[in-house]
């Protein structure tokens, strides 16, 4: 342990070294590095996140009513996530790979340990008591997944032998298992489909891919027997919403009324009336892209989209540039779980989707989330700052 | 853009795994965009296309049409002195999914609205299945006001009018009385509810999901004030007639009693009361008998007081006249099995028309009705109104009971010349004792003040009218069947009527219904008085005794209220001598 801490301090200190260093050489040498990278900033990728979080407050102080209580509160979030995000950055990417399988082991013990000492909230133990604070292991996962994978390919011929591939299974299919136990099936879900994109990166065999669809198809009817109750209403209800429209429809007719209520313009901001007077549930957390979709309309709900995509084609594009396998397969791993975490929740908002409990990235209120997406981020911008420094 | 970097990517020489890596990059990516599309067109989807649909199903949640009530109107006596009139309070309503009180707010709230915390607590947890339901109705302004002070979750106060009869009980079963929602229940509340009630408005606001009203957006029809009505009763002869029967009724102990007051010339009711009454600002019981208003639903056999109709019958026909001698010797007359006998069982002699009406002889009227035409006598009663209703239109009134003459057997008849065998209200008697007193013309009543006097319908020669008249005030004078009725100052005529009550085996032998009708002045008739006492059961039960006192000082008051001229100077002699 002690260990990983004076590496880990080490990267720092080296980190602010080159700084210093690279300020004293920019006057003489060529390679001409700008203050960003000099600080493993990533320009594009970090006034983004900003620009969505930004405009995430707004959509969020409207959404609670104007409790500005909250904001502060999400706002202070926003900057433990900042400086966890940008100490992430310092750290080369080959000491992640170092620590990957330390971080993955460790994970699922804490996984294991939430299933029996967690806390019990809202019907699901999710949450392990440190006393200080309260912890949530499961999301650790979402980039514990696709660094053990990333890790498990670096050297592995690719595309992977089907050897490869039951044990790149394992390393999914365990962590997704315990969390679908606690039961969080919305985070269990996010962590198979961050190992799957991992996966699919790789190359994997077409028709493994196509096999693998078809037996989670012909799967259902298992999956069915060992949903919870619960689990089981929502899909029926996202089958058919009118189903129960006092019941477990409501959440996703409401959210549907407001969006479409907004029109092209929206109501404006502060003026959606479907979540200030309560008739949406959920409308700061899961659903706030509906109170978004209803006080800013079609092109409110647009701008954020398209700013979504960017962020993705940044994170995509650091993938590309990556130079080794494993920075590669990470980041196209979290890019790609970034993407399907917004995706699902918007889709699930506009009822595309069956209700998983996934929080729209950056801008639900909740403090979890925000910290792994953060770091994910603080990974993807170490692999593309770090680029150079290591091939020279 | 992501093509484009894509492309220069693979430009690139790269190993094999690379351009394969990037060759699965170009799908994902491609996949991507059609995910992001079908986002984007999903958006399009629910805020254009659908968006009508969604904004109707949006304000179908969030906007209501909420009720204002409007302000019932006022129930007026003759002289503008308010008789009920709605006064703003409010009612409390409670959501129990959403109402959660500390400790304190409980014990305020229960001993504002006078319960035990356990007692609220209960009527909360009764209705906890439920969203809405009043936790109290028509609250004091300002006791609501502290309510709402407590601010507790889950309360709401609601606009309401409550109903409040500022004279009580006097008038409580003439006007009636209207339910919580404001509406006429009885009386003339019901009888003109419509008028009264007006057309409350409606509002459209927005509320959240808990109902609490987050914005008006504007009223879509204001509430419509009802109308007042004006009634023909004069308050003041009113509160003399109620406090005099009431005097009468408690000191005989009789089971009810009724008085009404007309004015002959208008066929205006003054005053109308029965008694026992209520309290119609502290309704408990849903149902009591005291509700009613008896003088228009209960009916009774008038008794002698329709001689004086069997001698305008035999006036009329021109066979008699007021001197006409009648022999109702030897005091009784035989009709199969029944005997008729003169009060007391007296044998009167020979007696003039004008004397069978004094002493109120069974005998004297009964061969003066056999010696016309059968039908002849109900023609007169059917004209003077027993057997129909009246044209005030109250509910719950009773038409009474007269049997047409096509089945009349001959004791019927004669049964009915004194009074047995029909049955009226108090008001049907006053009504026919109006049309003696207006010599022959026949008027509508009315409950409502009149701004002109209807036309009225001769149905009676006005000679013979008068000379009933005439002869019925040797009634109220000393050898007379009620002296008592006599007022200082006015000629009085009346006629006293006692009659047995009907019970389970016929005519009960104790229980008498003592009756007084009478018109002053009687040079100029301004106004028919009617008591009706029943059962009484201590002192007499006689008409003249028990009715006869109550209608001297109503009728004596009546005259000064109104400011009616004495037409008797102390010089005794009658007026149409």
């Amino acid at each position: 342990m002690w260990f990983f801490i004076g590496q880990f301090l080490s990267d720092i200190m080296q980190s602010i070294n080159s700084y210093i260093h690279r300020a004293q050489a920019k006057k003489s040498t060529t390679a001409y590095r700008s203050t960003w990278q000099r600080l493993h900033i990533d320009f594009f990728l970090f006034t983004s996140v900003l620009a969505v979080i930004t405009m995430g407050l707004f959509i969020l102080y409207s959404a609670a009513n104007q409790n500005m209580h909250i904001v502060e509160k999400q706002l202070l979030r926003f900057l433990i996530a900042f400086f966890i995000m940008l100490i992430a950055a310092q750290i080369p990417p080959q000491r992640f790979r170092q620590w990957t399988p330390v971080i993955y082991f460790l994970g699922l013990m804490l996984l294991a340990a939430v299933l029996a000492i967690g806390v019990v909230s809202q019907g699901a133990e999710r949450w392990l008591d440190l006393g200080v604070v309260k912890f949530q292991p499961s999301e650790i996962m979402k980039i514990a997944v696709p660094m053990a994978l990333a890790w498990y390919f670096k050297d592995r011929q690719l595309p992977p032998s089907f050897k490869d591939v039951v044990i790149a299974g394992l390393i999914i299919i365990v962590p997704a298992l315990l969390v679908a136990k606690q039961p969080d099936l919305g985070t269990a879900l996010m962590i198979s489909i961050s190992g799957a994109c991992v996966l699919l990166l790789t190359g994997l065999n077409w028709r493994w891919i196509g096999g693998s669809l078809l037996a989670l198809v012909a799967s259902t009817p298992v999956l069915w027997h060992f949903m919870h109750n619960y689990q089981r209403q929502r899909v029926l209800t996202f089958i058919n919403p009118a189903r129960d429209p006092l019941g477990t429809g409501y959440h996703i007719i409401q959210s549907k009324v407001a969006i479409g209520s907004g029109g092209v313009l929206g109501k404006g901001w502060l003026n959606g009336t479907q979540s200030h007077l309560n008739f949406l549930p959920a409308h700061a957390t899961d659903f706030i892209f509906a109170v978004c979709g209803e006080e800013l309309g079609l092109i409110g709900s647009t701008v954020l989209i398209v700013l979504y995509l960017f962020i993705l084609y940044r994170c995509i594009y650091i993938s590309l540039k990556a130079q080794d396998t494993y920075t590669r397969l990470l980041a196209g791993g979290l890019a790609l779980t970034f993407f399907v975490s917004f995706y699902i929740n918007i889709g699930m908002v506009t009822g595309i989707f069956p209700v998983v409990g996934i929080p729209l990235p950056l801008i639900s209120y909740g403090g979890t989330s925000i910290m792994t997406l953060l770091t994910a981020f603080g990974i993807l911008m170490s692999i593309h700052t770090h680029r150079k420094l290591n091939t020279k | 853009m992501k093509f484009h970097d894509l492309k220069n990517r693979t430009a690139k020489p790269t190993g094999k795994s690379e351009s394969l890596y990037t060759f699965r990059f170009i799908l994902v990516c491609l996949f991507l965009i059609l995910c992001a599309a079908g986002l984007l067109l999903r958006m399009v989807d629910l805020n254009v296309i659908q968006r009508k649909f969604l904004l109707k199903e949006g304000n179908a949640r969030a906007i209501r049409v909420m009720k204002l009530p409007a302000y019932r109107g006022m129930v007026l006596d003759r002289n503008g002195v308010p008789l009920a009139i709605s006064t703003p309070v409010k009612s409390i309503w409670v959501n129990p999914h959403l109402f959660k009180a500390k400790s304190w707010q409980w014990q305020h709230l229960a001993k504002y609205l006078h319960y035990s915390e356990a007692q609220l607590k209960q009527l909360i947890h009764e209705n906890h299945k439920r969203y809405f339901f009043y936790l109290k109705r028509n609250l004091d302004p300002s006791l609501a006001a502290k309510i709402k002070a407590l601010s507790i979750p889950g309360l709401f106060l609601q606009k309401d009018y409550k109903r409040f009869y500022p004279q009580g009980s006097s008038l409580a079963a003439i006007i009636g009385f209207t339910n919580v929602d404001d509406q006429g229940q009885s009386g003339l509340e019901l009888a003109y509810n419509k008028w009264l009630r007006g057309i409350s408005g409606k509002e459209r606001v927005v509320r959240d999901r808990i109902g609490n009203v987050i914005a008006r957006l504007g009223i879509l029809r204001k509430p419509q004030p009802g109308h007042n009505l004006q009634l023909s009763i004069d308050y003041r002869i009113q509160y003399l007639a109620f406090h005099s029967l009431k005097q009468e009724v408690d000191h005989s102990k009789a089971k009810s009693g009724t008085i009404i007051v007309l004015n002959s010339q208008t066929g205006e009711i003054l005053a109308m009361a029965s008694y026992p009454s209520y309290n119609p600002n502290l309704l408990h019981k849903s149902d009591d008998p005291n509700y009613r208003n008896r003088t228009v639903t209960d009916v009774f056999e008038p008794g002698s007081t329709v001689k004086a109709f069997t001698v305008v019958n035999a006036l009329d026909s021109g066979k008699y006249t007021p001197t006409t001698k009648v022999n109702t010797n030897p005091g009784w007359l035989r009709f199969g099995k029944d005997y008729i006998h003169d009060s007391g069982h007296v044998n009167n002699g020979i007696l003039t028309v004008r004397g069978i009406l004094q002493k109120s002889s069974n005998i004297g009227v009964t061969k003066l009705t056999l010696s016309l035409p059968p039908d002849s006598l109900w023609q007169v009663f059917h004209k003077v109104g027993f057997g129909r209703l009246s044209s005030i239109g109250f509910p719950g009134e009773s038409p009474g009971v007269l049997i047409h003459h096509r089945i009349w057997r001959p004791v019927t008849l004669a049964t009915l010349s004194y009074g047995y065998g029909l049955s009226t209200t108090t008001l049907q008697l006053a009504h026919a004792y109006m049309v003696l007193a207006e010599d022959g013309i026949w008027r509508p009543v009315s409950l409502l003040k009149l701004n002109h006097i209807p036309e009225g319908k001769r149905i009676l020669h006005k000679h013979v009218c008068s000379e009933v008249l005439n002869m019925l005030e040797s009634v109220v004078e000393r050898g007379g069947t009620a002296p008592r009725a006599s007022i200082p100052g006015y000629w009085v005529a009346g006629k006293t009527g006692t009659v047995r009550m009907v019970g389970p085996h016929g005519y009960e032998l104790n229980h008498h219904i003592g009756t007084f009708v009478g018109v002053a002045p009687v040079t100029r008739p301004r106004l028919v008085v009617v008591v009706e006492i029943r059962d009484p059961r201590k002192g007499s039960y006689y008409g003249g005794l028990v009715a006869a006192p109550v209608f001297a000082k109503v009728m004596a008051g009546a005259l000064r209220i109104l400011n009616v001229a004495p037409d008797r100077p102390r010089k005794t002699g009658g007026p149409h001598a």
